[in-house]
């Protein structure tokens, strides 16, 4: 077992005078093997983000545990114990740009990956323009350019490309390609799947796609209000939906051979 | 003859000046919208579909500039008109657009009725208690909940805010509303909401015709009468959505039909593929057909000789290959 999330629970106090409680993760358990491929999906709201950040130690959760293995991630001590935490997970997260700062180049946050790995100059080179055309860019493109100066989809692209080089051990990727363009989506799926069967990557997906998830998982968590209302092989998810919501995340995407009734 | 067309456009360029040079985003642009149709337009980031939406209702300011061409919309000309004609007599009550970044449209210091009423007063001199009925019954009538008029922006959903900036874009029953990407920043089930809405718009006939602009074409399948898709600033394929969807011509329709990630066992069963490559710098285009360096198929004539639109069977297509060259 690679991570155990173990009746994780988030809530959230709101409000100065009239204090309010928003529970945002319900009593969320799942377990990713090594080389599996889990996508958690369900709309806005659902908690989704909220799951991640626990998982990534960024927030503490109300209850529950994150297991790493076979380690508390909140038990963890020292720069030490966290730097080895952060080099086995690497997260993309939804907003490529606030990863990025603005006044750096972008080949920084590439480098930046190698103080983790500890490559050498010319292996460095290599990989970065290795990595790069993985994800579907031409290094000339994009080195040397600022964070402003690309498009969303390529910021996105290269934050794909650093989880090539650090080829960690679980990838948690939260709506890495909303700003890709369809046409590229798929690569960047293949890319994320190519790392599971060589390198024995995990992954957990979170999306909103339903389409997306259906097609590189081996196990889909639907999500909503906070809590896994369903889970499943994509393919008991997309032909035999049972809970309700399931059912109407199903039949909300567009699709292409299709038409939708009353369109 | 009466003419059925709402917008033609003709051999419109538009380029941005930057100081290395022209960026040909809209270059040689021929277009007609119907009336009653909602036309789909697609293509991947950067291939110029803005900058055309933008260019067709003549909102062209620096670095953007309008070169040459011809656009008639509702029988006027105004490609000749200036900035106060298209104030007056075009924008809003001809034609509307909503931009990609819409949703950050909205005053966060304003409630949306406050915002109405500041977008509709440039428009025309009608008083604000006339404005607020109009835009409650207009949000009655397209089953927005009324209630929303009243509140800030941070209280609605995405999907909310995104519907409220249409219904304010079509206050004014445009002929013809240009949406683009509305739905790009949603998720799937509001993201449906939205295209509903657009469908009643047109339904009810609050609006008369429709541009939505997408690179998803699993979108246009369900709402475009007619698609067009653009490569590097041209028009490489036109025609009835079926057919152009379903029987594509033009070997860049093809592959984005064929990179569709849709969960249907047709997709399963061809796998998932994507366009390798990336679009052409617009700044120094390649000769010939723009998408040859792309093509699995280009011939020598592809590297040299532009393609022109030429019609094949119901479609409108700009390839050698399609129309039998070289």
């Amino acid at each position: 077992m690679l991570l155990e999330v173990k009746n994780l629970t988030k809530v959230f106090t709101v409000g100065l005078f009239k204090r309010r409680e928003i529970v945002a993760v319900d009593d969320v358990s799942f377990n990713a093997e090594p080389a599996e491929f889990i996508s958690l999906v369900g709309e806005s709201g659902s908690g989704k983000t909220t799951t991640a950040r626990m998982i990534l130690k960024l927030l503490p959760p109300t209850s529950g545990e994150v297991i790493f293995e076979g380690k508390d991630v909140f038990g963890l001590k020292g720069i030490e114990e966290s730097r080895s935490y952060y080099k086995s997970v690497h997260s993309i997260f939804q907003d490529p740009y606030a990863a990025y700062n603005p006044l750096h180049k972008i080949d920084r946050v590439l480098n930046q990956v190698f103080k983790l790995t500890g490559h050498s100059g010319a292996e460095r080179d290599r990989l970065v323009k290795e990595a790069l055309k993985e994800v579907g860019l031409r290094h000339e493109d994009v080195l040397g350019k600022f964070p402003h100066e690309l498009s969303g989809g390529q910021r996105q692209r290269i934050m794909v490309a650093r989880c090539y080089i650090l080829k960690p051990k679980l990838i948690l990727a939260d709506e890495p390609i909303s700003m890709i363009d369809a046409s590229t989506k798929a690569s960047i799926l293949r890319l994320f799947s190519k790392l599971r069967d060589e390198y024995k990557t995990s992954v957990i997906f979170i999306t909103h796609d339903l389409g997306l998830a259906y097609y590189v998982s081996d196990e889909v968590l639907i999500m909503s209000e906070g809590s896994i209302v369903e889970k499943g092989s994509p393919d008991d998810i997309m032909n035999r939906p049972q809970h309700p919501y399931t059912k109407k995340l199903r039949e909300d995407i567009p699709l292409f051979y299709r038409k939708w009734p009353g369109f | 003859m009466k003419s059925t067309a709402l917008l033609e456009a003709q051999a419109v360029k538009a380029y941005y000046s930057t100081r290395q040079g022209y960026i040909k985003a809209v270059d040689n642009i021929d277009l007609i919208i119907d009336k009653g149709m909602t036309l789909g337009v697609a293509g991947e980031s950067g291939c110029g579909k803005s900058t055309l939406m933008n260019t067709l209702m003549m909102n062209v300011k620096p670095p953007l500039h309008f070169l040459e061409g011809t656009i008639v919309l509702d029988g006027k000309v105004i490609s000749k008109m200036k900035i106060s004609e298209l104030k007056n007599d075009v924008w809003g009550v001809r034609i509307s657009l909503v931009p990609q970044s819409a949703l950050n449209a909205l005053m966060p210091t304003k409630r949306i009725i406050d915002f109405i009423k500041d977008v509709i007063r440039h428009h025309t001199d009608v008083s604000d208690s006339e404005i607020a009925s109009r835009a409650r019954k207009r949000f009655e009538e397209l089953n927005l909940p009324v209630d929303s008029l009243s509140m800030y922006p941070h209280e609605l959903s995405g999907g909310m805010k995104q519907r409220a900036i249409i219904a304010v874009s079509t206050l004014l029953n445009p002929r013809l509303l240009i949406v683009d990407e509305p739905t790009s920043a949603l998720d799937v089930s509001t993201q449906k909401q939205v295209l509903k809405m657009l469908m009643d718009l047109r339904k009810t006939g609050i609006i008369e015709s429709m541009i939505f602009v997408t690179h998803d074409i699993a979108i246009l399948r369900q709402i475009a009468d007619s698609i067009t898709i653009m490569y590097a600033g041209k028009i490489v394929e036109s025609g009835p959505t079926e057919d152009v969807l379903f029987n594509p011509k033009h070997p860049y329709t093809l592959s984005l039909t064929s990179s569709v990630v849709t969960p249907e066992p047709e997709v399963r069963e061809r796998g998932l593929a994507s366009i390798p490559g990336e679009p052409p710098d617009l700044l120094d285009p390649p000769e010939g057909c723009r998408f040859y360096p792309r093509c699995t198929k280009s011939m020598s004539i592809c590297r040299s000789v532009e393609p022109p639109l030429k019609s094949e069977g119901a479609q409108l297509v700009a390839c050698h290959i399609a129309s039998g060259d070289g």
